[in-house]
């Protein structure tokens, strides 16, 4: 089989939503090593499927408030509970590092994100966030008490580029294959955005901001969560090739999803979120080689020892007694010892998808609500080069996108340092777009590292012919429920809205129910359901939302 | 046979040799600009060159019939491979690891062809003249060829055309002749297959003339306008390609074809570089250099008898070690990179900038000017908010900053950054007549720096500088006057949009 054809088909059979085939393709004798990683699926599998029977917990500990799970929503309502004066809490992470989808690595040359990788610079009303980002030494207020960030967390120029018809080109607009046709619908797109950004409802609530639970709930906004982005698009007249390729793009870097498969209110959400007003210029995003692990790291010092990784919760029930306290069942991983905490309060931050295994006697209207939530698979590998591919055209970027590719392209880890020459790390990010998430999921389980690694240096080589003898290692992790999918329906949806409301003493956190994948998000639901608990607890506190 | 006057077989001769010989000259003088070592490159060419016309004239034994039809496919194939040579060099050179091995396979290619054409044409004519009339008429027509060649090359060819024209328009000729031979050998050439042959000869034309139309973009792309001076030193390091030129002005370094010195002027830049920044300081022991790899600031600064230590950052270890490689350069800098007093750290000084702790008490800015992101990225006010880490109380710091006239944004925009980065700024010019009129600018963090005071020590040293001339260079007039700008951030690169934008609309 030839390269050309190899490639063809991995990517086409990628693309698809036709199950893959792969016969005889070979691994090349590659000067590259790596490893084929994914969150702890043995452990997260076993508790699917029933295979770890309770045992009888003899050792009991008590707990004022226990979090289950360590990513960033959990990391943010102990970060809430911390800065409250509330210290008798416990967070309990399955994973042997914390951070979920913001996880990081660290090579000799740089650190490297694994999946999440920059925040966009929050709107002054965030301020939440902003507190966070000041504590972190990153931003600053200045005399009147607007905040900014430092211009070293600025993600730096050149921000983006696109390769198409065989050249780099500044921007992710297919420029240099548009007519002026497609120009005029482009215009005509971004006046609709610019539309949107200045939308208030009666009450002055905008169509759409971050933190999503400040958006209005106008019928004028929510209808368009009914069809899809592409649909809406053709009913309002567009049908430019260009314009529908960089909306799909979009739609796939933030949502996994493709244009037909995203709401439209989801696609404009990522359009017009972050601008107060269409007169201001895009406040640009945050980023840090190490990507959202930073924001991780930063948490994870303030929190100490009350992080505990390795953690496997079992079951989580709450008491019919008088105590009203929660019983958490938890496996240490490493030791194999089986614990039992009683908890006042329980935060769960874990997806939904996992209430329904670990959370015991739940009422049923609950988890037909969790059952609402679909999640996509996303494949995220980190490939460590020697040094930079030659390239006569825009210069490397932080983002780098190849026009005729299912994957999203790649950001480049050194750049936000200013490393501009030698060695460098690129984390390459491919959606599974597939129709049924699971399909996506026995896709992701179904490829070896071989065939990983030669997916993604075939993807590399449409924009750079020499990157093979340039990659010293490629790392590939496979997120089987990497992020929520906003498909039509989802984010508007009752379940949505039930699934983040309290049930007894557990309260909910998790991206996933904003019915969308962001750090913002995440923060958000995990201060939220903090201050439901700071609320409970009688505790002294002002709301930092 | 009898229809063509044998004149015109001589003539074709002429042409044959004279294209041979400069596809010749073609190789070695590609050679010597791209790999440097002219000596080498030279001889090693005539050497490969001349040992495959031997074999070219050995094969011509093997070719025993259709000796027409022969004569004129190697002649279309010099054409083509002679033709495409310099720009196929010039091009790949940027892009392959193998440029010797297909340079000098090339030049034994273009040998080989051009040993079989004069035996075949020989042997053609050899029954309708005298073999001893025969030898000598060729011979001589052959040498008067090489003559020719040898001096249009030098005198003609590369300052009005230059190589990468040059090389197409003789390979035009050549397939030109075989053309013509399609009519000259006509009673030799079976009909069959003839109109083929002229096609083919078409197309060998066409794909020439399509060349030359493009040649502006070959050139462009492979840099050839430095040519204008003979090329005395050529090398590429992983960082950048650095070319040494030398014409009747003096010796010129030129880094990714950007001019950055000419000997003949260079110390009135330098000399504005450095001196007011190190005469403001009261006290001038430690001096940081950033950039300037070439030597020549360290050289200025070195006349400062109170001057301790000399750390000078610059990216490319084979910029800071070129004068060891070429002499003429030590000459020019005094030798100043092997001063004792001198450290070299080659590292990116936007990543040395927070890994060292010293402090200085001035601070000499030569970076090339901003025209890449990974350049202009020196020029933020994050790069400045931490330059003023590396600053001793009182540091002064000087900074070139491209042309006040040329490009006033960029100039400007530099100077605001340095603002509103916390430093008080007095913008200066200088006249280098190589660049025209420069701009720099001396800061410091406390007070706004004086007008240097130059010591008489000093002042006798320097060709341009006296204290009359250097209190001149804070005038501003008044077509440098001060233009708003934004401020360069890394976040948004505006300095080297406004350079590019700027400088374009005088190339």
């Amino acid at each position: 089989m030839t390269g050309f054809d190899r490639r063809e088909l991995l990517l086409t059979a990628l693309a698809g939503s036709s199950s893959m085939l792969l016969p005889g393709c070979s691994q090349t004798n590659a000067g590259f090593t790596g490893e084929l990683l994914s969150p702890s699926l043995d452990v997260g599998h076993r508790i699917r499927d029933g295979d770890l029977p309770e045992p009888a917990v003899t050792n009991w500990q008590e707990s004022g408030v226990v979090i289950v799970g360590g990513g960033i929503s959990g990391l943010a309502a102990a970060w809430r509970l911390h800065h409250a004066g509330v210290d008798n809490f416990t967070l309990l992470e399955l994973e042997t590092v914390i951070g979920g989808t913001s996880r990081c690595g660290q090579s000799r040359v740089s650190g490297y994100p694994w999946g999440a990788h920059y925040v966009p610079v929050p709107r002054a009303d965030n301020r939440a966030l902003w507190r966070l980002l000041d504590e972190m030494g990153v931003a600053a207020q200045n005399a009147q008490g607007v905040y900014s960030a430092h211009e070293h967390i600025l993600c730096r120029e050149p921000h983006e580029r696109l390769f198409v018809q065989g050249h780099w080109a500044e921007g992710l607009y297919p420029h240099s294959v548009a007519t002026d046709e497609d120009l005029r619908q482009w215009t005509s797109f971004q006046e609709r955005i610019a539309h949107w950004i200045d939308w208030r409802d009666a009450r002055g609530t905008p169509a759409f901001t971050i933190p999503l639970a400040g958006c209005s709930a106008d019928e004028a906004v929510i209808g368009l969560d009914e069809v899809s982005m592409g649909d809406w698009m053709r009913r309002e007249g567009w049908d430019s090739v260009p314009l529908f390729w960089w909306v799909d793009y979009c739609c796939r870097d933030d949502y996994g999803l493709t244009i037909e498969q995203t709401s439209a209110w989801a696609g404009l959400f990522y359009f017009a979120s972050r601008r107060e007003n269409s007169n201001s210029v895009s406040p640009g995003v945050l980023t840090w080689p190490e990507g959202n692990g930073r924001i991780v790291r930063h948490l994870s010092r303030v929190l100490g020892s009350r992080v505990n990784t390795g953690q496997a919760v079992l079951s989580i029930q709450q008491s019919d007694d008088q105590t009203g306290r929660v019983r958490i069942v938890v496996l240490d991983r490493e030791t194999k010892q089986v614990r039992g905490i009683r908890a006042q309060q329980v935060i769960f931050a874990a997806p939904q998808f996992l209430a329904r295994y670990l959370i015991l006697n739940r009422p049923a209207g609950r988890v037909a609500d969790s059952d609402q939530f679909q999640y996509g698979a996303w494949v995220g590998a980190n490939v460590h080069l020697s040094d930079r591919p030659q390239e006569p055209d825009f210069p490397l970027s932080w983002d780098n996108v190849i026009h005729d590719s299912p994957s999203l392209g790649y950001v480049v880890a050194t750049h936000q340092q200013g490393i501009d020459h030698g060695p460098t790390v690129w984390t390459w990010y491919l959606p599974l777009c597939d129709d049924q998430p699971s399909d996506a999921r026995r896709k992701l389980l179904d490829l070896t590292w071989e065939h990983w690694a030669e997916i993604v240096i075939t993807d590399l080589e449409r924009a750079h012919p020499d990157a093979r003898d340039l990659v010293t290692r490629v790392d590939v992790m496979r997120w089987g429920h990497a992020m929520i999918q906003a498909r039509p329906g989802f984010i508007w949806s009752r379940s949505r809205q039930r699934a983040a409301t309290a049930e007894g003493a557990i309260h909910f956190a998790g991206t996933d129910l904003s019915g969308i994948a962001l750090m913002e998000e995440a923060f958000y639901h995990g201060i939220r359901a903090a201050e439901e608990v700071l609320t409970v607890r009688d505790a002294l506190f002002s709301s930092f939302l | 046979m009898n229809r063509a006057p044998l004149f015109l077989f001589y003539l074709n001769v002429l042409i044959i040799a004279t294209c041979g010989l400069i596809y010749e000259l073609l190789a070695g003088t590609l050679a010597s600009y791209l790999l440097g070592d002219s000596v080498t490159q030279f001889s090693l060419v005539i050497g490969i060159y001349l040992s495959a016309l031997g074999v070219g004239a050995w094969l011509s034994s093997f070719v025993e019939e259709k000796l027409a039809r022969c004569f004129i496919e190697i002649e279309l194939a010099v054409a083509l491979v002679g033709g495409t040579s310099a720009p196929l060099l010039f091009l790949a050179f940027g892009y392959i690891d193998w440029f010797r091995p297909l340079l000098y396979g090339l030049v034994f290619l273009i040998g080989v062809l051009v040993g079989l054409e004069l035996p075949l044409l020989m042997r053609l004519l050899k029954e309708h003249v005298d073999f001893s009339d025969l030898v000598s008429r060729v011979l001589t027509f052959d040498y008067i060829g090489a003559l020719l060649a040898a001096l249009l090359f030098p005198i003609l060819l590369v300052p009005h055309l230059g190589l990468v024209r040059t090389s197409l328009i003789f390979g035009i000729i050549n397939a030109l002749v075989g053309l013509w031979g399609t009519h000259l050998l006509r009673p030799l050439l079976s009909p069959k297959g003839l109109g083929g042959l002229r096609g083919r000869a078409m197309l060998v034309v066409g794909l020439l003339v399509t060349g030359i139309i493009k040649a502006d973009a070959i050139t462009t792309v492979a840099e050839e306008n430095q040519l204008a001076g003979t090329v005395v030193h050529a090398e590429s390091s992983p960082y950048q390609r650095i070319v040494i030129a030398e014409n009747n002005t003096g010796i010129q370094l030129f880094l990714n074809g950007q001019l950055q010195f000419n000997s003949a002027d260079e110390y009135r830049y330098h000399e504005a570089l450095v001196h007011p920044a190190v005469a403001s300081c009261r006290n001038a022991r430690r001096i940081l250099v950033l950039g300037g790899g070439d030597g020549l600031a360290v050289r200025e600064i070195l006349r400062y008898a109170t001057v301790e230590s000399v750390t000078l950052v610059d990216l490319d270890p084979a910029m800071t070690s070129l004068a060891d490689r070429f002499p003429p350069l030590a000459e020019l800098t005094g030798n100043a990179l092997r001063d004792s007093r001198v450290t070299v750290i080659n590292q990116d000084a936007f990543l040395w900038i927070d890994k060292d702790t010293a402090r200085f008490d001035a601070v000499i800015i030569d970076f090339p000017d901003p025209g890449s992101y990974s350049v202009g990225k020196l020029y933020t006010s994050y790069f400045f908010s931490r330059l003023r880490q590396r600053l001793a109380p009182q540091g002064v710091v000087t900074i070139q900053c491209s042309s006040p006239l040329v490009s006033p944004k960029s100039y400007w925009c530099v100077i605001n950054t340095l603002e509103k980065s916390g430093f008080r700024v007095r913008p200066f010019q200088a006249t280098v007549p190589t660049f025209g009129v420069w701009g720099f600018a001396l800061a410091a963090v406390e007070d706004l720096p004086s007008i240097p005071q130059l010591s008489p020590q000093v002042s006798q040293q320097l060709k341009f500088l006296d204290q009359r001339v250097l209190d001149d260079l804070f005038i501003m007039p008044r077509d440098l006057s001060h233009v708003e700008t934004e401020i360069n951030r890394l976040n948004n690169q505006v300095l080297v949009r406004y350079y590019d934008r700027e400088w374009s609309r005088w190339q």
